[in-house]
């Protein structure tokens, strides 16, 4: 049994036929090849597989592929810009040794989007907050913390300068 | 310019931040099928019939087997790894060693739960889980040892038929005259300290990706390992194939830690069944199976005498302690003889015995991870260390600068043979130096003061010091191949493989500074066992040292390459020869030049040849840097914290390391490995704990019960450097990668007992969970 499911990845219309069992994870990693998108637990709690669903932050590995049919979705394939630039929060990310082994940055790339979004010049705690579920075995987080205050600090520069 | 020193950005970077990784688990191959283990749901049964026929009969299932599907086809796997030990020290320790082979699949008989006992291959992995609630296992169970005290008793089961007691490997050492020292001192301490079994838990489980190509006879492996020439060695013996047949890549790898150092029983069924289906067969391990079954770490419980007298001194330390190993030990004593070897740290304490028991269990094997025995060693130690103190009525500092070794005793021989058969010798550092270093940071003085005034406000805060030494950077060898291509870029080639260590980057630094070419021009490659004739692999805090420098070395001899082919080209002696910036030109004379490109032209073989007689044609330089024994790093960690007495919850105010690697590649990369070191070091210290019930089952199988520490939990840690260069090794490194996990444990129990005293709370098991410690307050508050 499968099912037609129609969906926005990335900006691009994508129609597919799905068994409604097939988790989000997997079928944006197999089907689609986006493979950006990592798991670590596959249970939601390591935040690995972190997405954007019509602008908001999910767990892919706790969604299946049908609820998102006529959804827009977002990977960390979405984030470098047209011409293959790292956007300002993926190059605070190399500016600040906030990665080590990356397999845990994508879900926290998506997280950090998501939250920017909503909360753009959060304070230390609000980022710590933000950021605790998502895991990572490498860096001790710090480094992380100061890549999304380079982002955000950067961001509010940009507003000041445009008033 | 120079490059190393430098924070040179990662070239591992955009990959990594854009999506473009690849993980084993990223990569399909057309026709490949997934594979999926059955695994043992008992810690010690008889397999007393497996029925497979109903889920090979499945549609969308190719294959299902299990052990006797393969008998005499694939081999065990062997006893013990390469990690065996010198004759010297055989002689020295007396080991009993049992060898303990291990099936790849289970096969009349399982010993832990998590134990593969059946494989289902089939179209995806949803249709394989279908498959496997197929198979039916009767089990008949057998009771369990889940505790190696038990294990080791008179009357007992024996786990592994072939071995005549559980206890697989022993060994005993000493120095001095620990009983004389006994009789000579004021006083003696006597106590058990343990430390839990915890997982190494890389966010990146393991995976592996096997095709075949029939048509050569060649066998592709990807493993998301931390040893491809390991793995590779394996696959060819117990498959019977000839090695250069097989090629094994750990493509982009996700941690390890040491989880990933060894050879699973998955990375050899995985390609057998590649072949024998003539298809790519693909296993990705999940979470659960992760915390299941792969190698597990650190269980060791130690019984402690320590002698000593009024004024701090410790005069000697007698400990026996026990290794849990669980089913089966692969790595023999690496854990439980660097505990033995690094147990007196920066202290020089001349009388010294300890003997370890490494015994086997119903619980999943284990493995060395991140500090290998450091950890447990330096809990031990440190623990040592505040309880004499306290007994004593000491400041804790006091009692380390009473006993640490002096800088003018260095090179400091303390009386063992390390575990590469050489004499431990710490090459160079100042540790009191250090220790001062750390207490300034973490302004020592001025927090005793102000902690006497806000604990009788009623507040538990409380300081904890921890420090260690470290053997890093072991042999036998790495090597590296570097090569100038036909455009004159560069490229090194290396054995051992990164995982999050920033190989690419710190290497092609020391490459780039040999040939004064910006690192962008360097392009450094590992992981592959194609790419070089032997390798070793990157664990125990050995890349920068053994790895780096081979890179070192290998370019100097290329770089004297290039100077001499210029200088036939130029018709001057190289040693009027410069090279920089991709050219080489007379020191005199700089407009006139040759590039590296045209190196690279004039080095091929043929009439027009322009290399040197005497030398081989070919730009190309190899070098195996065999270190003469491991070089030592050190370090202090100082923790602050504040408990809360109601809740029992350790609240970690302050962090301070100060730390020496020898010289540093890339600092923001070194304190990058201290900061995400420490924060496992937390994770051990508060949190972390596999919980096995007394029937072997694990009850830690999820990310809800086995705890992972967050950012909320993890402080900024504040650093400083020491800088003693190593003397053995050309570059004066020492290894980083795991002395920021040593100490936390240590560091921050002492100071939990520190902010409880005068509650005599003694904490010498881990991890501090809340419910413990609230437990322990309201004893030691009604006693
Ligand atoms: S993989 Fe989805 S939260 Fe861990
Ligand atoms: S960088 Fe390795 S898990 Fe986060």
């Amino acid at each position: 049994m499968t099912e037609t499911i129609s969906v926005l990845v990335n900006g691009k219309k994508i129609t597919s036929e799905v068994e409604p069992r097939l988790l989000l994870s997997d079928y944006l990693r197999e089907k689609l090849d986006l493979t950006g998108t990592h798991l670590g637990c596959e249970h939601g709690v390591c935040g690995a597989c972190t997405i954007l669903v019509n602008g908001r932050t999910v767990r892919s590995c706790l969604m299946l592929a049908v609820q998102v049919d006529g959804c827009e979705v977002d990977t960390v394939e979405s984030l470098t810009e047209g011409d293959g630039m790292l956007s300002p929060l993926q190059q605070a990310f190399a500016d600040n040794h906030a990665l080590q082994c990356g397999f845990c940055t994508p879900g926290f790339l998506m997280t950090i989007t998501g939250f920017l979004e909503n909360n753009p010049d959060p304070n230390d705690e609000e980022i710590k907050q933000a950021i605790s579920g998502n895991l990572c075995r490498c860096t001790g987080y710090t480094n992380i913390l100061k890549a999304v205050k380079q982002v955000s600090k950067s961001r509010k520069l940009k507003e000041v300068v445009k008033e | 310019m120079t490059f190393t020193g430098k924070n040179i950005k990662r070239k591992e970077d955009y990959r990594l931040l854009s999506g473009n990784s690849q993980f084993v688990a990223d990569m399909q191959e057309p026709g490949m099928a997934e594979a999926l283990f059955v695994r043992s749901e008992h810690a010690h049964a008889k397999l007393n019939k497996i029925d497979i026929s109903k889920a090979e009969n499945m549609g969308g299932v190719y294959s299902v087997i299990i052990a006797e599907h393969f008998n005499g086809e694939v081999d065990q796997l062997p006893p013990h790894s390469e990690f065996t030990l010198p004759q010297n020290l055989i002689d020295e320790i007396n080991p009993i060693i049992q060898p303990c082979p291990e099936d790849i699949l289970a096969k009349d008989r399982v010993i832990y739960v998590g134990q593969p006992i059946a494989i289902i291959v089939a179209d995806n992995r949803y249709i394989a889980e279908d498959a496997a609630e197929l198979i039916e296992i009767e089990y008949e169970s057998l009771p369990s040892i889940t505790d190696p005290y038990k294990a080791m008793e008179q009357d007992v089961d024996i786990i592994h038929e072939q071995m005549s007691s559980n206890i697989q490997a022993q060994f005993d050492l000493s120095t001095g005259n620990y009983d004389q020292a006994l009789k000579d001192s004021d006083n003696v301490l006597k106590e058990r300290i343990k430390t839990p079994r915890v997982a190494a838990n890389p966010i990146e489980t393991r995976g592996i990706l096997s095709t075949y190509d029939s048509r050569n006879g060649k066998l592709q492996v990807w493993s998301s390992t931390q040893v491809t020439f390991m793995v590779r060695k394996y696959i060819s013996k117990l498959l019977g194939l000839v090695e250069h047949n097989v090629r094994v890549v750990a493509p982009d790898v996700g941690g390890g830690f040491g989880s990933k150092c060894a050879v699973y029983p998955e990375e050899i069924i995985i390609p057998y069944l590649s072949m024998k289906l003539d298809r790519p067969v693909r296993w990705i391990e999940d979470r659960m199976e992760h915390l299941l079954s792969t190698r597990q770490s650190r269980d060791q419980t130690h019984d402690v005498k320590v002698s000593y007298n009024n004024d701090g001194t410790i005069t000697g330390i007698q400990d026996y302690f026990v290794l849990d190993n669980g089913a089966y030990n692969p790595l023999v004593l690496t854990c439980s003889y660097n505990t033995a070897a690094h147990l007196r740290g920066v202290y020089d304490i001349p009388n010294f015995v300890i003997g370890g028991n490494c015994v086997v269990t119903n619980k999943a094997p284990t493995i060395a991870y991140r500090g290998a025995g450091r950890p447990e060693a330096v809990f031990v130690m440190d623990r040592i260390i505040h309880l004499v103190a306290t007994s004593l009525e000491l400041d804790p500092v006091e009692v380390m600068m009473k006993n640490m070794i002096k800088p003018e005793q260095l090179p400091y021989d303390s009386g063992l043979i390390y575990r590469d058969g050489e004499k431990v010798i710490y090459d160079s550092g100042d540790y009191p130096d250090g220790l001062k270093q750390a207490l300034e940071l973490a302004n020592y003085d001025k927090f005793r003061k102000e902690q006497k005034k806000v604990k009788s406000d009623g507040s538990y805060v409380g300081i904890g010091i921890s420090s260690y030494v470290e053997g890093t950077g072991i042999g036998p060898h790495e090597g590296a191949i570097v090569r100038l291509d036909s455009s004159g870029h560069v490229m090194a080639f290396v054995g051992s493989a990164p995982h999050g260590q920033s190989h690419e980057t710190t290497l092609s630094q020391i490459c780039a500074d040999e040939f004064g070419l910006d690192p962008e021009k360097v392009t450094v490659k590992a992981g592959d066992t194609d790419l070089i004739p032997y390798g070793v692999g990157t664990f125990a805090s050995r890349g920068a040292v053994t790895a780096g420098n081979a890179v070192h070395v290998a370019s100097k001899k290329l770089q004297e390459k290039l100077l001499a082919i210029a200088g036939e080209i130029l018709e001057i002696s190289p040693s009027d020869l410069e090279m920089n910036d991709g050219k080489v030109f007379p020191r005199a004379m700089q407009n006139k030049y040759v590039t590296l490109e045209d190196l690279a032209l004039a080095a091929k073989p043929g009439p027009k040849c322009k290399v040197p007689e005497g030398m081989e044609p070919g730009v190309e330089a190899t070098h195996y840097f065999v270190p003469p024994t491991v070089t030592y790093s050190s370090g202090y960690h100082v923790a602050i914290v504040e408990v809360d007495e109601e809740t029992g919850f350790v609240d970690i105010l302050k962090y301070y390391v100060v730390h020496d690697a020898g010289k540093v590649l890339n600092p923001k990369i070194v304190d990058g490995q201290i900061q995400g070191g420490v924060a496992q070091g937390i994770g051990a210290a508060l949190y972390e704990e596999l919980v096995y019930d007394d029937n072997g089952q694990l009850l830690t199988g999820t990310y809800m019960d086995y705890l992972i520490p967050t950012a909320m939990e993890i402080p900024d840690v504040e650093m400083d450097h020491q800088e003693f260069l190593s003397t053995r090794n050309p570059m004066g490194v020492k290894g980083v990668g795991e002395g920021g996990t040593i100490s936390p444990p240590a560091a921050i129990t002492n100071a939990v007992c520190d902010a409880l005293n005068p509650l005599d709370i003694k904490l010498n098991d881990l991890p501090i969970s809340p419910s413990k410690l609230r437990q322990r307050i309201k004893v030691a508050k009604t006693s």
